[in-house]
């Protein structure tokens, strides 16, 4: 046993066209590491065997008859909120028991498309509202670093299998840090691109101005592999952006220099109650940054400390709107009632989590008529305030740098009894979602109980490439992202 | 929004979303969000009233595709997702009487 699933997509290349392990190897490894792990970890929903065997089968064969696809024979984890056709996506909702996706969503496609293999679906909050992966439905995943702890969310099963070596890398999403948080809390890799580089087709809506999906991996080399293979124009979201994708992954070197390279640190983003050990990490990651060579300047944005007002009102208002198809005629559970209007409510009732129910309610009620200006409108307006900070901000700065979470994860059950306090924890990550730009959380040290501290590189409009260099340099000349947990 | 916020009555919004609560979940949420309303209610220290509203960060006008057939989903696929069906229809309470 060659541990395969502890390697990265990378190294994997390499040992498959060098004819040094097969696709059924890695599979076969990650299958036993889900085995002897996930029992603990609980980061699958659901995986099909067979169906990955099969898929690595005829990736070693498409590999013999010559294929060099950049994801050729590598197995990817999906988060269930993703449509695959003929695999179940229940958005770890009970409201979707039963749904069998008719269709791929457009990044599986692209997945499918460059060799990966599909290998299973992974726990998430239920419809990806929530912060650590409590508000599931159904399944409970614990952080691999200490199984007492969350590991983040929503895309909590995401992070939770690549950190445990259960999947060599994984897709999540992010509506307000959503991959980010998680990548930070597990010490793993993870990126929110853009909005309208990646399709959003296939993906369950939460807050549709706000979501994107992204990788999650092992290192920044791999995000810049898997976020090439899912970037590109999509017809069947018209939110997405016709602009060239760079070739990210070959552009990183082994150079580590970063001069030249002007990096922002925004007071703001070093927030009251701030964990010290977490301010104490990111510095020492700016310090190291400007041992590379680059020059870190000041950068403010006044307006992001109102981004958890403005995000749960924008995004519990979409998510509303949103989660009105969920009514228990076309799909998923129906209890029924003695008029339509009965059945809906029944099946909304026994169908969603508390979590969900309360965002709908809140969303609801701000699009309401008398209170919407108030609310909606109101937050829209201030919504443009925080995006006008990153544009002035961009123009001191080619990057800037930031905690992603003001602690380390915290232990199960500490804050599900108080929402707004589980919802302050995103006041990092929300700016980005709110704005559009792109960012990227990489591991950047350990807290002294032994978890993760994540480090947020934030970039402008279409700048994942500016990122991804800055975050390689940082990784490749430090050894953090080589620790693993024990399990 | 102090001029408006005089507090959620979940139970009526609970209804417009149709959802209904149990009277321990009505208790709860209303608590949970008059304390979200309370601290959003920091919006009001800003003037945004020449501000422009933003409803998508990177917005594209005008997405229009060429008026032609495609393809569908599977129809067998879509119908056997329905909680109930018959004849390849879906199958709901009666809405009108008589």
């Amino acid at each position: 046993m060659a541990d395969l699933n502890k390697c990265t997509i990378s190294e994997l290349s390499e040992k498959l066209a060098s004819g040094d392990c097969t696709s059924v190897d890695i599979v076969n490894d990650v299958l036993a590491s889900i085995d002897a792990n996930d029992g603990n970890v609980g980061a699958y929903l659901t995986i099909d065997r067979e169906d990955a065997l099969a898929q690595a089968k005829a990736a070693d064969e498409k590999r013999v008859a010559g294929s060099s696809l950049p994801m050729l024979g590598i197995p990817v984890a999906i988060k269930d909120l993703l449509n695959v056709k003929g695999q179940p996506c229940t958005c770890s909702s009970k409201i979707l028991e039963g749904y069998v996706a008719p269709y791929d969503a457009t990044v599986i496609s692209k997945l499918r498309e460059a060799g990966a293999i599909l290998l299973g679906r992974v726990n998430m909050d239920e419809f990806a509202m929530g912060s650590s992966t409590e508000n599931a439905a159904l399944g409970k995943t614990s952080n691999p670093w200490n199984l007492d702890h969350v590991p983040g969310g929503s895309s909590g099963g995401s992070a939770a299998c690549v950190a445990a070596d259960e999947a060599i890398a994984s897709l999540g999403s992010d509506t307000g840090g959503s991959i980010r948080q998680p990548a930070a809390f597990c010490g793993c890799v993870g990126v929110k691109p853009t909005y309208g580089r990646v399709s959003r087709y296939g993906l369950t809506a939460f807050a549709s101005s706000l979501d994107q999906i992204g990788p999650i991996t092992k290192t920044v080399k791999d995000s810049a592999i898997l976020l090439e293979t899912l970037c590109g124009h999509d017809a069947m979201d018209s939110s997405s952006i016709e602009i060239e994708v760079p070739a990210f992954g070959k552009e990183l070197s082994t150079d580590t220099s970063l001069a030249g390279m002007k990096l922002g640190l925004p007071k703001e983003f070093f927030v009251e109650g701030m964990d010290p050990e977490v301010e104490k990490s990111v510095r020492d990651a700016v310090e190291h940054c400007k041992s590379l060579g680059a020059e870190i300047v000041d950068v403010s944005l006044p307006n992001a400390k109102y981004a958890i007002a403005v995000y749960y009102i924008i995004a519990t208002a979409e998510a509303s709107a949103n989660l009105a198809r969920f009514d228990g005629i076309r799909y998923g559970m129906r209890v029924d009632g003695k008029d339509p209007a009965d059945l809906y409510a029944k099946t909304r009732s026994a169908g969603f989590g508390q979590e969900v129910k309360r965002r709908i309610i809140l969303g609801t009620y701000v699009l309401s008529s008398g209170y919407y200006d108030a609310y909606y409108k109101k937050a829209q307006k201030v919504r443009t305030l925080i995006r006008n900070d990153f544009t002035e901000a961009f123009k001191k700065c080619d990057a800037i740098l930031a905690p992603v979470t003001p602690t380390p994860a915290y232990k199960k059950g500490e804050k599900t009894a108080d929402p707004l306090k589980m919802y302050l924890d995103d006041i990092l990550t929300t700016p980005t979602n709110l704005a559009g730009n792109c960012a990227l959380s990489l591991p950047c040290g350990f807290a002294s109980n032994g978890m993760p501290i994540g480090l947020q590189i934030i970039g402008d409009d279409f700048q994942e490439e500016t990122i991804l260099k800055v975050g390689h340099a940082y990784e490749q000349s430090t050894e953090w992202h080589k620790r693993h947990p024990s399990l | 929004m102090s001029e408006t916020h005089e507090g959620m009555d979940v139970g009526y919004v609970a209804k417009l979303a149709c959802i209904d609560l149990t009277d321990e979940e009505t208790t709860l949420f209303q608590g949970q969000l008059d304390q979200v309303l309370h601290y959003v209610e920091q919006l009001n220290e800003l003037d945004v009233s020449n501000v422009e509203p933003t409803a998508h960060a990177i917005p594209v006008y005008n997405v229009l595709r060429k008026d032609e057939v495609g393809t569908s989903l599977n129809h067998d696929d879509v119908i056997a997702n329905f909680p109930s069906a018959t004849d390849g229809h879906v199958r709901v309470p009666k809405i009108i009487d008589q």
